[in-house]
């Protein structure tokens, strides 16, 4: 089959609704989705601890985060591998290859991305209206719904550059996840896999998806930006 | 040098001084401000003036000695301007409802309108605070500090970065909220304005307070060399 061919197959493939393609589509979704949720939910507050409050071991937790922005995949899905492989602290739960080795890996990989980013944007907020609130008399666990409301599209942008990292990475969830069909085979696994049998219409369809999903975050992030500014320009 | 009288004092410093990182900003300030005075806190830059407004709202603690509001048992409602004003990104109806969080939601709103109306800003109440002109925001932010009625406001060089008609405009608000009863403490580099507004001067330099005096009684006869100087230059440059 020549490259058009195969393009054109592809193409069938997304829009024939069902099959392999839809339940990669839908596992690598889940598995990204619920690790950007929990990675949000503990990423944020430690990155509005680190913009508005100075501690011992804040300069240390700053540049470990900062750090840890550009962990290599790979590294972390030997380290969680080895944490929930059989002989490993969390090996008692049977973790490996599973859905849940995966979500695990990628909110290592992702939460570095929302503290150290958070951070930035928070703190420049902080620097910003912080003095003004505590001159109103508002405390700063208080200011904290402000500082949050107040960077919401920022953040919303943090949020999303998280996903496309958890959603395009490959090393790790392959590592934890063995790559099993119909059980943890998500987007960028299997177009490695296809690709290696010589299944092209499979891995350009995934590839498609990906670009696409790829393309609607960028786009979102872009939106953001523009009404973000469109509104302060009102 | 003025004198204090204990039963009307509004915020009083025994040896006050502030280090930060290990430097003496503000060394032995020994004062009492009197309650009700519109207080002009003049000096040359890098002087403390900010330093020791901050130290006066409380939002920075002392680091030596005592500082203390008045002998009320409850502390004053206070609240600061900025040389340049902070506008929460919302509407100039939203900024000033934003402060009145503990009023009921009725009142909240009557209040800022009433706050808007107050400073001539009714016109943009719906407009973006961030997007309003320099002195349009400084306008908002004394009538966001009016709408909260306090009884001490500082301002921290209010009309610094401001054209003439938009200083006016707020030195006028300024000094209605005075003549209505609040007490008031200002940094400011206008030698004019301080004279026109003041009713007593506080002096400082390199940290310290070198004169608290009553304003005619400063411009006449500064309680201290270096104030004379510092008048003498000013008025050269005008």
């Amino acid at each position: 089959m020549t490259e058009p061919q195969s393009f054109t197959a592809a193409l069938m493939l997304i829009f024939q609704w069902g099959g392999d393609l839809w339940e990669i589509i839908g596992l690598s979704l889940q598995v990204s989705l619920t690790a950007v949720l929990i990675s949000t939910i503990l990423g944020l507050p430690l990155g509005a601890l680190l913009a508005v409050k100075r501690f011992r071991g804040h300069h240390a937790i700053t540049i470990t985060m900062n750090t840890a922005m550009s962990l290599p995949p790979v590294v972390v899905g030997l380290f969680v591998y080895l944490l929930v492989s059989r002989s490993g602290p969390l090996g008692v739960f049977g973790l490996l290859f599973t859905p849940t080795a995966m979500v695990i890996a990628q909110i290592v990989l992702i939460t570095p991305i929302v503290v150290a980013l958070s951070r930035q944007h928070l703190q420049l907020e902080w620097e910003r209206i912080g003095e003004q609130l505590r001159s109103f008399n508002i405390g700063k666990l208080q200011a904290l719904p402000t500082l949050f409301w107040e960077t919401r599209a920022a953040l919303t942008t943090v949020v999303l550059a998280g996903f496309g990292r958890a959603i395009a990475e490959i090393g790790a969830v392959m590592i934890v996840g063995g790559n099993i069909d119909h059980l943890t085979r998500v987007m960028t696994t299997a177009i490695a896999l296809e690709t290696s049998k010589g299944n092209l219409e499979l891995a350009m369809a995934l590839g498609v998806v990906l670009l696409v999903l790829s393309l609607l975050v960028n786009a979102a992030v872009h939106c953001l930006s523009q009404w973000s500014s469109r509104g302060a320009a009102k | 040098m003025i004198a204090t009288n204990q039963t009307s004092v509004a915020v009083s410093f025994t040896d006050v001084s502030l280090a930060l990182n290990g430097t003496e900003l503000l060394k032995g300030i020994n004062l009492t401000l009197t309650k009700g005075a519109f207080t002009a806190v003049l000096g040359p830059n890098g002087a403390g003036k900010s330093l020791f407004l901050r130290l006066c709202h409380g939002l920075l603690a002392p680091t030596g000695g005592k500082l203390t509001w008045g002998d009320e048992q409850v502390s004053p409602v206070q609240t600061m301007v900025f040389q340049k004003p902070v506008m929460l990104r919302r509407t100039a109806l939203e900024n000033i409802m934003y402060v009145l969080r503990n009023y009921p939601k009725a009142e909240r709103a009557q209040r800022a309108q009433q706050a808007l109306q107050w400073a001539g800003l009714e016109h943009l109440s719906e407009r973006m605070a961030t997007v309003l002109s320099g002195g349009q925001q400084q306008r908002l932010a004394v009538a966001r500090a009016w709408a909260l009625k306090p009884e001490i406001l500082f301002l921290d060089e209010p009309t610094a970065s401001l054209d003439p008609a938009a200083c006016d405009h707020v030195e006028a608000h300024v000094k209605a909220m005075h003549e209505s009863g609040v007490q008031i403490l200002m940094s400011t580099h206008n030698l004019a304005q301080a004279r026109r507004l003041a009713d007593e001067v506080i002096y400082i330099q390199d940290g310290q307070v070198m004169a608290h005096q009553p304003v005619n009684e400063f411009f006449t006869q500064p309680g201290c060399e270096e104030a004379y100087e510092f008048i003498k230059r000013e008025v050269a440059i005008v």
